[in-house]
């Protein structure tokens, strides 16, 4: 079974605030049926103050669901819906001392929960561009929607350039046949043949960006200004991003806050990263600056 | 009381007699059995007797037909790839939906190669259409591939009719066989069955041991090649200790299959109609006629199999789920989903799998805690609404994104 922390067991064991909230004035139902978790989040809300009174869960759902869901309750009693907003799934998984990654949908699925009943409350619509696959690389919790689209948005042909945007299969490259069979299907899509031979989509950027190439302070300082343009951003979603070295074209960068170590954040680097070669031309990696010191050792060598 | 394992369709205990037949092949007789010295000389003698006890036990012909492997996945694909060898110009399988992966794996894998894959569907208590079966037999055919009984509900398939029909069209037949041997009895010799596999670690052999029956006369293609073990048909030093602990459980299996299909069977009945009668919106899956004795599969509808597998550790009481979450998977089990099982209810099956070891009084401490477990998360549930689901539970509750 899961190796869950000792709080993952205790919210489960003994939830918190389960069951609904009598006369809630905020309602959050998010999950699918399908993936067996489901959640309906309830919430007593004070019309003046906007605080959190009283927050309730109802979950279908495994160990690890039904934990984040109590969890979640906890976290957010007693706040504002402003602060409630600003909680993200890292703030869940923390508190729990942390989920295998083939749960930390789990704590994404709280946090959706909570942003659906705060838009419920305010009379909005909550939206979600949620859309997740079979988990394909779970090193680093990467799943095949994301894997397809980043292919299909960049052109990737190799299970190297797919690493290079999204992180899956640099770890234990378990996970590389996996990611070869996305490969060819959505190469077929585009009516073209997978080559696991073809020539890395990074090489052929490093070609174009050769003919007017940066000076490593240009790049330094390009970078720093894009990352500015993105703060706002990744702000609004309870994140930050702080550049921390640049060696060659590769960016090392600390992400604080929301998704910090989970698939979000992949996704949130792999989004930077791409915005950096956009505005610079040129082929730009972005890792995490845990990474640095391991990929500085290789190149050394 | 002390911990209640109803997980043997997962693995089995090994039998401390076959424990006891193999310590000398580990402290003794260690020599390779090809060698000829001292260390070795009485290892072919183990090794020759172990084959006669799986024979016994499947009632094939000869003995030679016995082949030892390191497991059932590696007797699958070892059958499966052998007949496409053996027939490269047939390309095409006939398999079910429901098999193991050991099977459907395999099959995925060469459907990309080209071959045409048949997987017949089954109907909501897990049966096959014979006529459809029927339809699909012909000369193009490489094998068929069809489970004996299914690891999760226990359905048992009719292989020995279909071998038979398989057989009239001239197409080779293999069964999967891990969960059925030494649970129902068997006599291959008067059936048309061409290859079945079976894994040790099912009937309280260990774990890492497995056979691939193959009928005399049947074309094979070996998978593992090397040296001369098992007369070239699966090359690598012989895990010598195993199979003479194999051969002992199979001879136990033997002298305990009629304890199983009477004892076992009777705790068995007595759980699940216990909990079908005490626990409202549950149900039985799978074919109920025609079952695995030692096994029951019951639907618990709005919760989910994670979390009532963890209650049940906590009972100190082990059993399996079909649900997607024990296996990080996004969608609960396979079988449960060819059954078209409702997801409401799919998500929380429970397994529970009984052997000679278990008691009845183990049957009475489920039917004790069980209830309070059920209810305990139907609590939790948005489906649930005091004593019973909520109306049109697929309407009442239907979360955002699918
Ligand atoms: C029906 C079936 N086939 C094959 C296997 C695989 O057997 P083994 O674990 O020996 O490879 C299992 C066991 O899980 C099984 O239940
Ligand atoms: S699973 Fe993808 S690298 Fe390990």
């Amino acid at each position: 079974m899961w190796d869950y922390s000792d709080k993952v067991k205790e919210h489960f064991f003994n939830p918190k605030n389960a069951g609904a909230v009598v006369d809630a004035n905020a309602t959050g139902e998010v999950g699918s049926i399908s993936c067996g978790d489901a959640l309906r989040l309830t919430l007593k809300v004070d019309d003046d103050s906007e605080i959190i009174l009283e927050a309730g869960f109802q979950t279908f759902g495994c160990g690890s669901a039904i934990a984040s869901s109590s969890v979640l309750t906890e976290i957010i009693k007693g706040m504002t819906l402003d602060e409630a907003a600003k909680v993200t799934n890292q703030d869940i998984a923390d508190q729990l001392e942390g989920l295998p990654p083939e749960k930390m949908h789990c704590s994404v699925m709280g946090r959706e929960a909570l942003q659906a009943a705060i838009a419920n409350y305010r009379g909005e619509v909550w939206t979600d561009d949620h859309e997740e696959g079979a988990l394909i690389c779970k090193c680093f919790a990467i799943d095949a929607v994301m894997i397809e689209e980043m292919v299909w948005a960049n052109k990737l042909r190799t299970v190297e350039d797919v690493t290079n945007f999204t992180k899956a299969g640099g770890g234990c490259a378990s996970c590389h046949e996996d990611i070869e069979a996305i490969l060819e299907k959505v190469l077929a899509e585009k009516g073209e043949k997978f080559d696991p031979t073809a020539a890395p989509v990074e090489a052929i950027t490093k070609i174009a960006a050769v003919k007017a190439p940066l000076t490593n302070l240009q790049r330094i300082k390009k970078i720093e200004q894009v990352l500015e343009s993105l703060r706002p951003a990744l702000m609004a979603d309870g994140g930050d991003v702080e550049l921390v070295e640049v060696l060659g074209n590769t960016a090392y960068v600390n992400m604080t806050g929301a998704c910090n170590g989970c698939q979000m954040a992949a996704m949130t680097i792999a989004g930077i990263q791409q915005r950096l070669m956009e505005v610079m031309g040129e082929f730009i990696k972005v890792v995490p600056a845990s990474e640095m010191k391991k990929l500085v050792n290789i190149e050394v060598v | 009381m002390k911990d209640i394992y109803l997980d043997n369709n997962a693995t089995t205990k090994v039998d401390p007699a076959v424990v006891d037949m193999m310590i000398p092949y580990f402290l003794e007789q260690y020599g390779n059995p090809s060698s000829i010295h001292k260390f070795a000389d009485g290892v072919a003698k183990g090794l020759k007797h172990a084959r006669q006890q799986v024979q016994a036990l499947i009632g094939c012909e000869h003995d030679s037909e016995i082949i030892f492997t390191s497991c059932g996945t590696e007797s699958n694909s070892t059958a499966i790839l052998s007949a496409i060898k053996a027939q490269p110009n047939k390309k095409e399988i006939i398999t079910t939906t429901v098999e193991h992966p050991a099977i459907l794996s395999v099959c995925d894998m060469l459907e990309k190669e080209g071959y045409t894959i048949h997987r017949m569907p089954v109907d909501k208590a897990g049966r096959l259409n014979l006529n459809a079966y029927k339809n699909l037999l012909s000369n193009n055919v490489a094998i068929v591939s069809v489970m004996w009984a299914n690891n999760e509900t226990g359905t048992i398939f009719p292989v020995e009719e279909m071998a038979d029909m398989a057989n009239a069209e001239g197409v080779m037949f293999h069964t999967d066989a891990v969960q059925a041997v030494g649970k129902i009895p068997m006599n291959l010799q008067y059936t048309k069955i061409d290859m079945l596999s079976l894994s040790g670690h099912k009937l309280h052999a260990p774990k890492g041991i497995g056979v691939l029956y193959l009928r005399r006369g049947t074309r094979y293609r070996a998978l593992l090649r090397g040296g001369h073990q098992e007369r070239g048909r699966r090359a690598g030093t012989e895990n010598s200790a195993s199979i003479v602990g194999l051969g002992k459980a199979c001879e136990l299996a033997l002298e305990f299959i009629k304890y199983e299909n009477t004892q076992v069977k009777a705790m068995r009945d007595r759980l699940e109609r216990g909990l079908t009668d005490q626990i409202p919106h549950c149900f039985i899956t799978g074919d109920i006629y025609n079952r695995l004795p030692n096994t029951t599969d019951i639907a618990f509808e709005y919760i989910e199999g994670e979390s009532i597998l963890m209650l049940l550790n906590k009972a100190g009481i082990a059993a399996s789920s079909g649900s997607a979450c024990t296996s990080g998977s996004l969608e609960p089990s396979h079988v449960m989903r060819a059954m078209d099982i409702p997801y409401t209810a799919a998500h929380g099956t429970i397994r529970f799998s009984f052997s000679r070891y278990n008691d009845m009084s183990e049957v009475d401490e489920v039917l004790r805690v069980m209830p309070g477990i059920v209810a305990t998360l139907r609590k939790l549930s948005p489906y649930w609404d005091g004593n019973g689901p909520v109306a049109d539970p697929e309407k009442a509750f239907a979360p955002v994104y699918a």
